[in-house]
Formats: structure tokens, C-alpha cells, sequence
């Protein structure tokens, strides 16, 4: 089936199987390998792109139903080779270790903040319960997060 | 710019590539013509293979290759295990099961395809007959005359006895006065679990006749050799390569089946195959951890001492031996006294198969069941002494001045300041005041629990002599002819931080910045040798090979700078990218000196061309950090809900090289060690088939989960290398699995509660709280 994505600013078309994920879509179509597979069972968040803004996880979505959309994955979040507040604050505050969890829980952690300017702690906690990571201990992902959120939309006093 | 770069708070080098989602992972790496390969795995825990029929899978367009045991057999060599102890009983172990399987999770059937897709469809149409047979599932009756035999080539289900005895025994057991604490502890599987599962592409060129392996691995040159055995290629025609690895936990110290096959596979159809595990796959059939159980006896005096420690450690060890696999329970034995002298020592450890995966190193590796046995036993000390557990542990330490100290175990711990981390963490948590709100909130019906944990670990492996395969590391550095350093190292950092904190090794020791060193690790025609990433060694042993051959260095560009300077080498300084005395007044520039080794016009005389030093690092000794951790746990009365209410440690991981990677590797580890004590477990049932073989099922910690980590550090440095550093890989796993566990126990203690098994699952404490008399 021919499908059309407006994938990270441009669009592209490609012939894919009807029972291609997402996720081997981007990964392998479209050769964007920021977005990690950890499960394919829709647990571990690894595979977390935007589609048309909302976090989702790339490997419980068809191909084909991504037809017509926008999507945002890691590769295309830093622009004018500038890093977004939230790559950033992962850097800043050593919020990833191994690195595989990190593209899919910035791409959630933008999520949170776009709906949450100022998330506290707990909402970011919250906020991430789809993304698991294993290296981190999440406290420096919090920290990560509460750096951009600051960065982003800066608050003369940081919530707690 | 300075050049002080040690101990500072350096962003990480790795991150860049990381955040952009520009890393490779092997899943990410694609060759051309590049095939892919699917497994079919037992379902059976133990059963005769009675017939397998491919014709269905073969004859799927764009098959390639069905792989059986049958025609591996002669091809491939054994899988291997690197322990070696008197007695062990070694089953063969193939890469694909011939005749028998015996687990769930085994490989029978290999199947390379043009694609993954295929490769799985594949899967589904190979028609496997089997026998079953009666599964051994439980370590126990494993040891019974009438079990069943995992391997019938053997008498019975016992891999090996390890016994270590030590102090005199008669004396102890005469004496009346001291008091016997028992209790049976059981250390429950656990999965590993990486986020990124394992994966490997195996190229083998016809032309050249060269394998070239990329795996997710924590060893590659560990692998190499592995692999040139297995496959019986020629070592000097194998190159392994650990390309950006997602996680490991010891997971993947190890060589593979899977890494086997596909080296097979590649070499007879001359194209790059590819496979990558899938998380069931990852749950089932990559090792699993712990899973022990540990009866133990503590000898008491009635003022707290512990003189004596008896212990029968029982270790399932699952079906085959990976790498490691017998070795990890004799850690246990070795560190079972953990941070007390206790003089007398029995330890009977007892390996048995059973029809599962086997255990072999994760994060801890037979440490953590070490801590857990004696810190759930000292807190069972003050409970029966009715003593606070905070005094049965003072009561206990040996003091600061005791180091080096030679413990009946065998192992001589380097140095420590015991009661220095306990007071620290004491005062951190507010202890006095904490266990006030407990009484206060007891009258109210409402439990409060707090929880010691003071642990000693063993680290830097490790002195060669002691060590399967080596001990020692690597280090390289070559100063470019532009001045730009480069540093290689033999191990295998995935996620620690390593090219970060090297360096700034080699960086601070040249005078030169930070950002013009880069460093190289995890491919073996890069890298001469090495040993790998495991054992909270990578900063102590690899950091020292690295340190040294810096050294190494300065001792040569010292000399080169002397000649034309006019001075003595041992006259000079590097500093602020430059080489020069120590009053200034005589100077080079680091690229001037850099070019006499280059240009080689004016060498002193004996000197070589060239700028690039080696040094291999072979540690006299382990390291011992050690820590005081306090858990704060609410029991809900009603539920048995247990909430995490705070987290405090104090550890002490010798000299800090880098904070942020400390505080790092200490976060990451608290969250396993918790894990382990309230959610995770990897269950068989008892037909042998595993229940938790989904994260659904399986339950890794989530962010919400914890509480925020309130950690403080000390640093006791150590002797054993020159950097003074002690490692950090563990630490957290190892100390706060006991802590929560005496946390919860503490605060249902005073209903009657002595001991609950891990983990701590809601319904398993509401059972408890049903039965126990005296609810307030
Ligand atoms: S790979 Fe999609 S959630 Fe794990
Ligand atoms: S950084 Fe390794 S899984 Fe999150």
C-alpha cells in the first residue's frame, strides 16, 4: 500500500506491507534507527515518536494507519542544529546511561511538557509511567525533564 | 583553562550521538545482502525431540536456511563455561538442542530469511514432536534420590559442592552461651532485562575468510576468542565488535547460542545474518540472576557479637552452565561475613539443575544474596537481643584501623570506615526522630518501617590468579601527530560513562582539554586487547591501564621536551597545554613537543619515533566499597500496599572521578535492588513453564515507583591502584535489596512478624497481616 507522512518537516511516500509497524516503518523505510525497540508489546516506551503531536508508541500502530500524518521522532526534534531544552537537560543532568530508553522518553517527556509547563516531580513520575527505563533509576530523567521544562518557560521559582 | 579535571562534574561525551538518536545499536547496522534470522524455541521444559518437520518452513519463498541441532552438532563447538571448580559437572550444552530439550526457551530450530518478517512467518510453520518428560523445577527435591536427571549423562542433579569452613567449630558449637539465630532466606529469579534485548550480525566474507561479529556484548574480545573456538575459524581472522550496547547487567557477559548459529549460518551462505532478540525471547532464554536459597545460622553472644556464620547456600542453576553460570554462587560464600569480622565460618554451596534457563551474573552477581543473608541476619540478631539494629552493627564493625583486613572467607578487604557511612546516613535520615514517628503512628494502628542496610562489596576484578579468564586491562593512548589524544581501552562500557571518565584521566595527567581526547572501546581490531565491562571494574582496573599508560607518556614527551629545554624531564610540568617548570621559565607548547616525536629530528638518543604507549593493568587485589542505606517504608494495615516513603545512603566508592556518573550508577543500581526486594520475580511454574515472560508479567520498576534517592557519599580511598578508586557498578543494587526488606519486616515487627520472603507483593503482606495475632 502507498502511504504519505509528513515525517519530521517533509514529506515522503512509500510502498509498505499492509502489516508493517510503525516502528520497522520509521526504523527501516524510512531508515530513522533513533526510534528503539524494547518490546513490541506496547510496555516499554522505547518507541515513542509524536504523531500528529500525541506520544505514541510506534510499535501498536500500523504503517498504514500513520497514512496522511505528521510525525516527530528524535531525529527530527533538535532544529537548526540547535538541541531542544529537553536533549539538553537529558545532557545536562546525565538523564540516560545506555541510551536506548532516552529517544522514546524525550519524545514522551515533550508530551508532558507541552500539556504541563510546570510539571512537579510526582506529575513528571506520572507523566513517564509508559516508559520504562532500566539504567537510570529516573531520578535524573526528573531532573532532565524539570531542566527543560525551566529552560522552556522559565519560572522564577522551580517547583518542587 | 584548568586542567583539573578529576573529581569534577563533567557532562558526559557519549550523549550527543545518544539524545540524537544518532548511536548505533547493532539492530541499527545494515549490510548489504544482509540476511535475517528467527529461532524456534522448546516449549517443553524437558522432553525428547521425537521429529522436526521444516518442509513448510523451507519452502516459504525467501527461506534461505532451516538450522537443526543435528547439523551443528559436528560443527560448532560447545557452548562455554569459564568456571572451573573441583568436581563440576559440565553437560554438553549446543548451540541448537540435539535430541532433548531442557527448557523452555531453547533453541531447536534456527531460520534465516531475506527478511525479519519472513524469518518470523517461518517460525510458525516448523512442526516439532515431542516426548515430554517429568521437568525438575524445584532445586530442593532436584537433590532427592528419586528426582528425575536433568542430564542423564550424570548420577544426579548436583553441579558441584563448594564448601569453605574456617575458625574452630568444635569450641563454637560446646558453648552454651551463645545464642542461634536461624533463619531460611530465599533469593528469588530475576531477568535481567535491558531495555535493548540481544542482538547480533555475524559477517563471514568467503573472500577473505574473515568473521566479523557485531553483538551486543559486554566482552568482545572475551567473545573473540569464544567465537574462533566455537566456529573454529582462525582467531586472527575474527573480529568482534560491541557496537553502542542497550544495557546489560551482566546479561551479556557471556557467549551466546544464538551468537554461535549465526556465525554458522553466515559462513555458509556468505552473507551478513542478523538476529535480534525479541523481549519473550529475552525473558526466556538470556540468564537469569540469583535464585538461591540460603538456610542460615548466626552465632550469638549476649551482648550482640556474632562469632559464628553457618550457611547451606542451595543455587538453581537451570539447565546448561553459561559462562559464569557455576561461578556466581561461590561469590556469595566469599562475601557471606559482609562488613562484620565474624571469626568462624561454614558454608556449604550446593549448584543444581533444573529444567530452566540458567542463572548466571546479574548486576550484583552473587553479592547481593551475600548482603541480603547477613544484613536480614543481623537485623534477626537485634530483634532476638531486643537491641536496636543500628548497635548490633557498631557492636560488629571492625574498626578503620583493622584494614587491611584478612577475613576467614579468604579475601583481605583493602580499606574502610564503616561507622563513618552508618553515622553519615543516621544523621541523614534523622534516625532518632524516625523511630519516634514510629512508636507514635504504632499507637495509631498505622506501620512505619525502617530499614538498615550496611553492605561491603567486592569490585575491580579482579587479581588474575582468582579470575576465569584474566584479570587484568588494557589501556592505550596514542597522542596524534596534531596533538589530539586518543585513548583505548579494553573494556566495554555500555552506559557507564567510561569514555568520559578516561577522558579526564588522560586529559588532566597531559595538561591538555578535556575535549581533545577521545576514547575507543568494544572492537577488537581497534582496541589490541582487553577483558570487558563487568564486576565494577571498567574505572578501577581499565581507568588504571589507562592512567598508567598516560603516564607513560608524560615520561616520554618529558624526556623529549628535556632535551631540547635544556633541563631534567623530572624538572617538568604539564599544565594549560603546555610542558614546561615549574616557574615557567622554560616552555614548550604539548603540539611542540608532540612534533619532536613525529619529525624525530632531534631524538635523545635510544629514543623511538612515535608517541603512543600501552600499559596492561593486573590489580594485586579487589576493592571493597561499602555503605549504610535506610528505607522508610508505610504498610498500609488494610491493604498490605507498601509505599516507599524515603530512600537514604551513604556510599563509599573510593575516589570520585566524576559525581554525576556516580550519583548515576548508584541511582540506576538502588532501582534494581528495590525492584528485586517489592516486585520483581521471574516465575516457573511447576511444569517448568515460565508465567513472567512478558514486561506485562515481569515488573520492572517505573518512575512513579520511587521516591526521590536522598544520597550522600565518603571516600575511602584505596591502595590497590594509583587512582584510589574502588567502583560504583553495583553498589546500589547490592546494599538496598535488605533495607527495604528489614524496613517492611520492621514495621510489622511488632505484630509478631519475623521474615518475609521476597518480593513483597501486596497480597503476600495482606495474607500476612490476616493471619498474624495481636493487630492493634
Ligand atoms: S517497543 Fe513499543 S512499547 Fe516497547
Ligand atoms: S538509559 Fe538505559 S534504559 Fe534508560
Amino acid at each position: 500500500m502507498r502511504i504519505r507522512i509528513k515525517l519530521n518537516g517533509s514529506w515522503r511516500e512509500d510502498d509498505v506491507e499492509p502489516r508493517l509497524l510503525l516502528v520497522y516503518y520509521l526504523r527501516e523505510v524510512a531508515g530513522l534507527t533513533g526510534t528503539h525497540i524494547g518490546c513490541e508489546t506496547t510496555t516499554c516506551g522505547a518507541c515513542t515518536i509524536l504523531l500528529n503531536g500525541e506520544a505514541v508508541k510506534s510499535c501498536t500502530v500500523l504503517a498504514v494507519q500513520a497514512d496522511g500524518a505528521e510525525i516527530t521522532t528524535i531525529e527530527g526534534l533538535a532544529s537548526d542544529g540547535k538541541l531542544h531544552p529537553l536533549q539538553q537537560g537529558f545532557w545536562e543532568e546525565h538523564g540516560l546511561q545506555c541510551g536506548f530508553c532516552t529517544p522514546g522518553m524525550i519524545m514522551a517527556a515533550c508530551q508532558l511538557l507541552g500539556r504541563n509547563p510546570h510539571p512537579t516531580r510526582e506529575e513528571i513520575r506520572q507523566g513517564l509511567e509508559g516508559n520504562i527505563c532500566r539504567c537510570t533509576g529516573y531520578q535524573h530523567i526528573v531532573k532532565a525533564v524539570e531542566f527543560a521544562a525551566q529552560k522552556i518557560s522559565p519560572q522564577s521559582t522551580v517547583e518542587s | 583553562m584548568s586542567t583539573k579535571l578529576l573529581g569534577e562534574r563533567i557532562k558526559r561525551k557519549e550523549d550527543p550521538r545518544l539524545i540524537q538518536g544518532r548511536a548505533h545499536y547493532v539492530d541499527d547496522l545494515k549490510l548489504d545482502g544482509m540476511l535475517y534470522m528467527s529461532f524456534v524455541r522448546s516449549v517443553y521444559a524437558y522432553a525428547r525431540i521425537k521429529s522436526i518437520d521444516a518442509a513448510a518452513a523451507k519452502s516459504l519463498p525467501g527461506v534461505l536456511e532451516v538450522i537443526t541441532g543435528a547439523d551443528i552438532k559436528d560443527q560448532l563447538g560447545l557452548i562455554p563455561c569459564a568456571a572451573g571448580m573441583e568436581g563440576l559437572k559440565i553437560p554438553k550444552h549446543y548451540c541448537l538442542a540435539v535430541d532433548t530439550v531442557r527448557y523452555v526457551g531453547e533453541p531447536v530450530v534456527a531460520i534465516v530469511a531475506k527478511d525479519r518478517y519472513t524469518a518470523r512467518d517461518a517460525v510458525d510453520k516448523v512442526e516439532i514432536t515431542y516426548d515430554p518428560l517429568t521437568p525438575v523445577t524445584d532445586p530442593e527435591s532436584a537433590l532427592g534420590k528419586d528426582s528425575p536427571r536433568v542430564h542423564e549423562e550424570f548420577s544426579d542433579n548436583l553441579a558441584f559442592v563448594a564448601k569453605l569452613e574456617a575458625g574452630d567449630w568444635k569450641a563454637l558449637e560446646a558453648d552454651s552461651t551463645l545464642k542461634i539465630v536461624k533463619q531460611r532466606l530465599i533469593n528469588q529469579r530475576l531477568a535481567p532485562a535491558s531495555i535493548e534485548t540481544r542482538g547480533v550480525i555475524a559477517s563471514y566474507s568467503l573472500g577473505e575468510e574473515t568473521l566479523t561479529v557485531w553483538s551486543s556484548t559486554q566482552i568482545p574480545h572475551l567473545l573473540k576468542t569464544q567465537l574462533a573456538i566455537l566456529t573454529r575459524t582462525d582467531e586472527s581472522r575474527v573480529r568482534v565488535i560491541a557496537p553502542e550496547v542497550g544495557g546489560a547487567f551482566g546479561s551479556k557477559l557471556n557467549v551466546y547460542a544464538e551468537e554461535g548459529v549465526a556465525c554458522y549460518a553466515s559462513h555458509r551462505l556468505g552473507k551478513p545474518v542478523k538476529w535480534i532478540e525479541g523481549r519473550r525471547e529475552n525473558l526466556l532464554g538470556t540468564i537469569h540472576g540469583r535464585d538461591q536459597i540460603n538456610d542460615l545460622e548466626l552465632y550469638v553472644k549476649p551482648d550482640g557479637k556474632v562469632v559464628g556464620l553457618k550457611c547451606n547456600i542451595i543455587a538453581d542453576l537451570g539447565a546448561y552452565h553459561q559462562l559464569l553460570t557455576p561461578a556466581i554462587p561461590t561469590l556469595t560464600a566469599l562475601m557471606i561475613v559482609g562488613c562484620y569480622n565474624i571469626p568462624n565460618v561454614w558454608v556449604e554451596t550446593k549448584g543444581v539443575f533444573t529444567n530452566k534457563m540458567a542463572t548466571d551474573a546479574y548486576r550484583g552477581a552473587g553479592r547481593p544474596e551475600a548482603t541480603y543473608i547477613i544484613e536480614r541476619g543481623m537485623d534477626l540478631v537485634a530483634r532476638e537481643l531486643n537491641m536496636d539494629p543500628v548497635d548490633v552493627r557498631m557492636k560488629n564493625f571492625p574498626e578503620p584501623k583493622d584494614f587491611p583486613l584478612a577475613l576467614p572467607t579468604g579475601v583481605t578487604y583493602d580499606t574502610a570506615n564503616y561507622q563513618k557511612t552508618l553515622k553519615k546516613v543516621l544523621k541523614l535520615a534523622h534516625y532518632p526522630t524516625l523511630r519516634k514517628e514510629q512508636e507514635r503512628l504504632r499507637k495509631k494502628g498505622k506501620y512505619l518501617g525502617i530499614g538498615l542496610s550496611t553492605y561491603v562489596e567486592i569490585c575491580a576484578m579482579g587479581p588474575s590468579s582468582r579470575m576465569p579468564a584474566g584479570g587484568w586491562e588494557f589501556g592505550m593512548v596514542r597522542v596524534e601527530p596534531t596533538g589530539k589524544v586518543t585513548v583505548y581501552s579494553g573494556t566495554s562500557p555500555h552506559g557507564q560513562g567510561e569514555e568520559t571518565s578516561f577522558a579526564q584521566i588522560t586529559a588532566e595527567g597531559l595538561g591538555i582539554p578535556f575535549d581533545d581526547v577521545t576514547v575507543y572501546h568494544g572492537d577488537t581490531s581497534v582496541v589490541q586487547h582487553g577483558i570487558g565491562t563487568f564486576g565494577s571494574r571498567t574505572t578501577a582496573v581499565g581507568g588504571t591501564a589507562v592512567f598508567r599508560a598516560t603516564e607513560r607518556i608524560r615520561k616520554k614527551m618529558a624526556r623529549l621536551a628535556a632535551h631540547r629545554l635544556g633541563v631534567k624531564p623530572g624538572d617538568l610540568e604539564f599544565r594549560d597545554g603546555k610542558v614546561e617548570t615549574s616557574d615557567g621559565s622554560k616552555s614548550m607548547a604539548f603540539g611542540d613537543v608532540v612534533g619532536e616525536a613525529y619529525y624525530a629530528r632531534q631524538l635523545p638518543p635510544g629514543v623511538e619515533p612515535g608517541l603512543t604507549e600501552q600499559y596492561v593493568f593486573e590489580p594485586a587485589n579487589y576493592t571493597f566499597p561499602f555503605g549504610a542505606h535506610v528505607a522508610v517504608t508505610e504498610v498500609d494495615a488494610e491493604t498490605g500496599e507498601i509505599a516507599l516513603r524515603n530512600y537514604y545512603a551513604v556510599d563509599d566508592c573510593g575516589r570520585i572521578l566524576n559525581p554525576l556518573l556516580v550519583d548515576g550508577q548508584i541511582h540506576g543500581g538502588l532501582a534494581q535492588g528495590i525492584g528485586q526486594a517489592l516486585w520483581e520475580e521471574l516465575v516457573y511454574d511447576e511444569n517448568g513453564q515460565v508465567v513472567t515472560g512478558s514486561l506485562m508479567d515481569y515488573a520492572l520498576p517505573k518512575a512513579h515507583q520511587f521516591p526521590w534517592f536522598d544520597t550522600q557519599t565518603t571516600e575511602t580511598r584505596t591502595p590497590v591502584n594509583p587512582l584510589g578508586v574502588k567502583g560504583v557498578g553495583e553498589a546500589g543494587t547490592i546494599g538496598s535489596t535488605p533495607a527495604i526488606v528489614n524496613s517492611v519486616v520492621d514495621a510489622l515487627q511488632h505484630l509478631g512478624v519475623r521474615h518475609i520472603d521476597m518480593p513483597l507483593k501486596p497480597e503476600k503482606i495482606w495474607k500476612i497481616l490476616k493471619t498474624v495475632d495481636g493487630r492493634q
